[in-house]
């Protein structure tokens, strides 16, 4: 009997999940059906460079339906909410869609109202993001009236996607002043509330040195607590000011409103409870997860959602066919970090094991955690294969879901840094909130 | 990671002071913690973020951020940070007995 996977969101893990799924299950195994609100598909990591003038917008677009295949049923309307109870999907205007399978794949979405300030202060223009093509445009044109000043980047509060881009953003920032002429009227600073440049320790100190070879002063421990557009500064909760002239702030990320709608399927910020291993949600056995709208702890990022994708797509199949989830994803994360001037770092880690020195994916490759133009132009190339291989579900010679290790300079992290993810199963009961 | 003596219990704590087994950690000792942390007495809105943190650590396998802990604790950011002056998540987690947040990224 033919399944109905229905699957909600058509980015880059719903698109990727559809395209495989069909592959694996065919026309007569699985009826798939993919709900988005519009049928633009934009290539996120790209953002980061349209600020510079380094990317058109136009270029990083394509139609959402036309990276399905044609199988693949495609709906364009927007979500109410899911009804988990009665397996079935509620669109806004009325029309119910039944599920066997439901595949959460809606991403995250900008929250600036949860920051006091934050949204007045982007409406009045003293503050830009990068996060939607609209942004980074605006950004573009604040950057190029810039002509000297305080330029401070803030991340509010991880998670956020792409956890390393405003680091870059920071990087690019730094040559295209250089570029300009005016590298020594701008003073860059990066405010985080991490307790350095990045979290995971050795990347933190390449990523902080880099701060510093570049003179971008680092502020970290700072939790932004409100955005002052009018008086041009951050103020942290513990009373700091943080003043600018021209200020690139993260807003938090939560997950897709309808979430929010649907009684149960997800957390306070609106993220979908998930095992961070099989990709089943922790809400319903026959509802899955892929990419950033999954509560797990990977990053928020195109690399985790293609390397999910093996697990989820084999692990939806057993449930199909009644069997036990062993397909796992291991956390595995893979991140090019531009540095400007034509370079870029690479990173690849996954839950137990950070971001190490060495080759990826092997003894000859890429350079990990060290500037390189190799890694710029891996970077660069990756658009290509992101629409041409990762969305349709094609293998990409060489990269696999599960992090390789050849090649990496492990004894650096060693066992003791391996940290399981697993949940706590022994201990007291926990106490109850009075 | 080593052996401390926190009000006569004998508990491991790592580098940065947070506990590794959050069994060894009772109640009793979350007076003698705080004042390590510079608080001088725990109120019932301490408690209230303690309890919290204990919560939502052994049903998800990592202690709350502050986001999170602003929405669902019944304590507000704002007073979350005047209860837990030097960082709220991490002061709370320490004085809760629970690992280090991930606070993923």
């Amino acid at each position: 009997m033919s399944s109905r996977i229905v699957i909600l969101g058509a980015g880059t893990g719903g698109t990727l999940a559809a395209n495989r799924l069909h592959r694996e299950l065919g026309r007569r195994g699985a009826e798939i059906t993919v709900i988005d609100l519009d049928d633009v598909h934009v290539y996120q990591p790209g953002l980061l460079f349209v600020p510079f003038g380094l990317a058109r917008p136009h270029h990083l677009e394509r139609p959402r339906q036309s990276q399905l295949n044609s199988d693949i049923l495609y709906i364009e309307r927007l979500i109410d909410h899911v009804d988990a109870d009665r397996n079935t999907v509620v669109l806004r205007d009325g029309e119910e869609v039944p599920y066997d399978v439901l595949i959460v794949a809606t991403g995250s979405v900008l929250s600036p109202d949860e920051t006091e300030g934050l949204s007045d202060a982007i409406a009045m223009n003293a503050v830009h993001h990068f996060y939607t093509l609209h942004a980074a445009e605006v950004l573009e044109a604040a950057l190029d009236r810039f002509d000297g000043g305080r330029l401070v980047v803030n991340v509010v509060d991880n998670p956020i996607k792409c956890p390393v881009a405003p680091l870059e953003f920071c990087f690019l920032a730094d040559w295209y002043f250089h570029q300009r002429g005016i590298r020594d009227r701008v003073e860059i600073t990066y405010v985080t509330p991490l307790d350095g440049a990045f979290t995971k320790p050795i990347a933190s100190d390449t990523l902080g040195s880099l701060l510093t070879e570049k003179n971008i002063r680092l502020i970290p421990d700072f939790n932004t607590g409100s955005v002052d557009g009018i008086k041009r500064r951050l103020v942290g909760y513990d009373g700091r000011e943080v003043p600018f002239d021209l200020a690139v702030v993260i807003p938090m990320h939560s997950g897709a409103v309808y979430v929010g709608r649907s009684n149960g399927l997800g957390d306070e910020n609106n993220f979908v409870p998930t095992d961070p291993h099989t990709m089943q949600s922790l809400v319903r056995p026959n509802i899955f997860v892929i990419g950033d709208a999954a509560n797990i702890p990977a990053s928020k990022a195109g690399s985790v959602a293609h390397f999910e994708g093996d697990a989820l797509v084999a692990n939806v199949v057993h449930f199909i066919n009644g069997e036990t989830l062993d397909a796992s994803y291991d956390g595995h994360t893979n991140c090019f970090i531009e540095s400007g001037f034509g370079k870029a770092l690479l990173i690849d880690f996954n839950y137990d094991t950070e971001p190490m020195p060495g080759r990826f994916p092997g003894t000859v490759g890429l350079p990990l955690l060290k500037e390189s133009r190799l890694n710029h132009w891996g970077k660069v190339t990756f658009q290509w294969l992101y629409w041409h291989a990762l969305l349709a579900g094609r293998r990409i010679p060489g990269i696999k879901s599960k992090m390789p290790t050849a090649g990496k300079r492990v004894e650096l992290g060693g066992p003791q840094r391996l940290r399981s993810i697993e949940r706590p199963k022994e201990g007291p009961k926990p106490e109850k909130v009075s | 990671m080593t052996a401390t003596l926190i009000s006569g219990v004998s508990v491991e704590l790592n580098a940065e002071g947070f506990f590794e087994k959050p069994e060894q950690w009772v109640p009793e000792i979350a007076d003698e913690l705080a004042r390590q942390e510079g608080i001088a007495v725990l109120t019932d809105r301490h408690w209230q973020v303690i309890r919290f943190m204990r919560q939502e650590y052994f049903s998800r396998g990592s202690g709350p951020t502050v986001r999170t802990l602003g929405k669902a604790s019944g304590v507000s950011v704002k007073e979350l940070y005047e209860l837990f002056p030097h960082g709220p998540a991490k002061v709370a987690a320490r004085i809760a007995g629970i690992p280090k947040p991930r606070g993923c990224i």
